[in-house]
């Protein structure tokens, strides 16, 4: 753990929020009852969801390194013809100032329907650079050497309306009416600097279904994630803030928005058993074919008695796996699901966030390991592809990017 | 109506009152807390007024608008009687008055007043600080100074954001039998 009065503690205690804390007293009158009194463990009220915030300014932006709120959008901008360093400035001092404002359940200044922001829900506006936008800004010297679009795979079939930007909105909040009326107000606020490139929206389980730390289950039922380095954890630290490379970044991340359809029609042609092979996991309670429990480390040399490794080769949690704690990604997913077909096709899959220091030498050799061979792709399609640096959060009175931009 | 004392102002009158009070113990050499007036007897004049939320509607060129608003930090009633800025070489203080049916903004009479401890909203379709004649367009993200003047001369200068707005389309009555124009 990172000392106590990091901001990205406090994001955790505050986004964790009610059940975190309730937890730790259940069990701590537990502890206690041997010197039992009849009073019942003091239970805290617990704060309703919708007037929880997460903190904006911090040394990380918030977003990233909080527990995920149940729907998210991806708004991905293209820069206007001659948007330059001194634009992308008033620009993100607009946006920032909205999102310090909306995040804290107050109206953006100019807001039209101030009615609509008193209900933060742990809402969190992250933002994240495309590659064209530092020559855009005459700033191509401080772009991170492998923020460029990602090679093609032989798996993909990227469209044009999924993939690219300039500018990346990162909008999540435990209500979808939060949600929109923040889009609103920033894609207002961003019309004199760039047009909408692409819009995802996302959604997870519903705030308070389950408890935080249960991990999230994608549209073809697969637990997702259970690898994930824990929130603030030294491994998370160490995979995810950048530490190395241009100075402006440091603090800051990169992440890749892959759009992943699901082929639900093929997946539900297919057998338990051919489904579990594929991942290598139980569905039922994603434990590894050679484990008993979810997070059992998988054994990926166990061999069968017919001399076939338990987990095979070519299963993804096999074609996933990475060696160094360095050399991890953070998944931070949604699902999405639009409208279905006329004959009933789904058109459901995973907006697929990863976060990472370096795409380079984490992200990239995953996906290539990934492409080239994981039983999963016969039933999953890449079908939107982009890379955005992430700015180090700011304080209170600066704005994000002010480290590239200002 | 022109003057609205929002909750917020009255706490606000509270935590001044309470400087005031700490002044008189002797804590005048104490650096003032934001928001809070330094003690009437110190001997550099303090801001009577401060502003909240200011922010500008951006323009090509023509008119627009400053909005947001302002609170009077002091223990006197004051006036603002005029305000000048860095994007337009004349300002006017308007409010929104029905005329003949229809929403149209004027000067308004006797400037801006607001009691002690008070404050006076500036928004779209009420009162607000007219810019007129913009010559330079005022940019999404940029930055106005404006200057306002109190009823005894004293000034007071900040600075409010440019952001795109739909609204505030009132057209202008400049009071003197012109045929209106609309403020773009």
């Amino acid at each position: 753990m990172g000392t106590p009065d990091r901001p990205l503690s406090r994001r955790r205690l505050l986004g964790g929020g009610a059940l975190a804390v309730g937890g730790g007293v259940v069990g701590a009158g537990l502890t206690h009852a041997g010197a039992a009194t009849d009073t019942p463990p003091a239970t805290p009220p617990a704060q309703p969801l919708g007037t929880q915030t997460v903190p904006f300014f911090g040394a990380h932006q918030a977003g990233i390194d909080t527990p995920a709120q149940a729907h998210a959008v991806f708004l991905a901008f293209d820069l206007l013809d001659g948007v330059d360093r001194a634009a992308l400035g008033r620009m993100m001092r607009l946006l920032t100032d909205d999102a310090a404002r909306l995040t804290q359940g107050r109206p953006a200044l100019a807001d039209t329907e101030p009615e609509l922001a008193v209900v933060p829900a742990r809402l969190t506006v992250t933002f994240g650079f495309g590659p064209k936008v530092f020559a855009a800004a005459g700033v191509e010297t401080q772009r991170p050497r492998s923020l460029e679009p990602l090679p093609a795979f032989p798996i993909d079939k990227l469209q044009p309306r999924w993939t690219g930007g300039d500018l990346l909105i990162q909008i999540c909040a435990d209500d979808p009416l939060t949600v929109t009326h923040t889009q609103r107000m920033l894609i207002k606020d961003t019309r004199a600097f760039g047009r909408l490139r692409w819009t995802q929206r996302g959604f997870r389980r519903g705030r308070g279904m389950q408890d935080d730390g249960v991990t999230q289950r994608n549209v073809m039922g697969q637990l997702d994630g259970t690898r994930n380095p824990p929130l603030g954890s030294p491994v998370f630290d160490g995979a995810v803030w950048v530490d190395s490379g241009p100075r402006w970044l440091h603090g800051g991340t990169t992440v890749v928005v892959r759009r992943i359809r699901a082929e639900l029609e093929t997946w539900d042609a297919a057998d338990p058993t051919a489904k579990e092979f594929a991942v290598g996991r139980r569905l039922s309670d994603g434990a590894p074919l050679t484990g008993v429990a979810e997070h059992d480390e998988p054994d990926l040399t166990k061999t069968n008695e017919l001399g076939f490794t338990v987990i095979s080769e070519s299963a993804h949690i096999a074609r996933a796996h990475v060696r160094s704690d360095r050399q991890r990604i953070f998944r931070r997913p949604y699902n999405y699901d639009d409208a279905p077909a006329p004959d009933g096709t789904s058109d459901a899959g995973l907006i697929f966030a990863a976060y990472q220091r370096d795409i380079g030498s984490q992200f990239l050799p995953i996906q290539r390991n990934l492409a080239e061979n994981d039983l999963l792709n016969d039933w999953i399609t890449p079908i939107g592809s982009a890379v955005f640096a992430v700015p180090p959060g700011c304080r209170e009175g600066e704005w994000v990017g002010q480290s590239l931009l200002g | 109506m022109s003057i609205s004392t929002t909750a917020r102002g009255l706490g606000l009158a509270a935590t001044a009152a309470f400087a005031l009070l700490a002044g008189a113990c002797g804590a005048a050499a104490e650096p003032a807390t934001t928001g809070t007036p330094p003690p009437p007897s110190a001997s550099v004049a303090a801001d009577p007024i401060a502003v909240r939320d200011m922010w500008v509607k951006t323009a090509d060129k023509g008119m627009t608008a400053a909005f947001g608003t302002l609170l009077n930090t002091g223990g006197a009633d004051v006036t603002i009687v005029k305000a000048t800025s860095t994007a337009s070489p004349m300002m006017e203080l308007h409010e929104v008055a029905e005329v003949d049916g229809k929403m149209e903004m004027r000067p308004k009479e006797g400037g801006f007043e607001i009691p002690a401890g008070g404050s006076h909203v500036l928004e779209p379709g009420g009162d607000h600080l007219m810019l007129m004649d913009v010559k330079a367009p005022v940019k999404a993200g940029d930055e106005v100074t404006v200057t306002l003047t109190l009823g005894d001369g004293t000034t007071f200068a900040f600075t409010a954001v440019a952001k795109d707005f739909a609204g505030g389309n009132e057209s202008y009555n400049p009071g003197t039998g012109a045929s209106p124009m609309t403020m773009s």
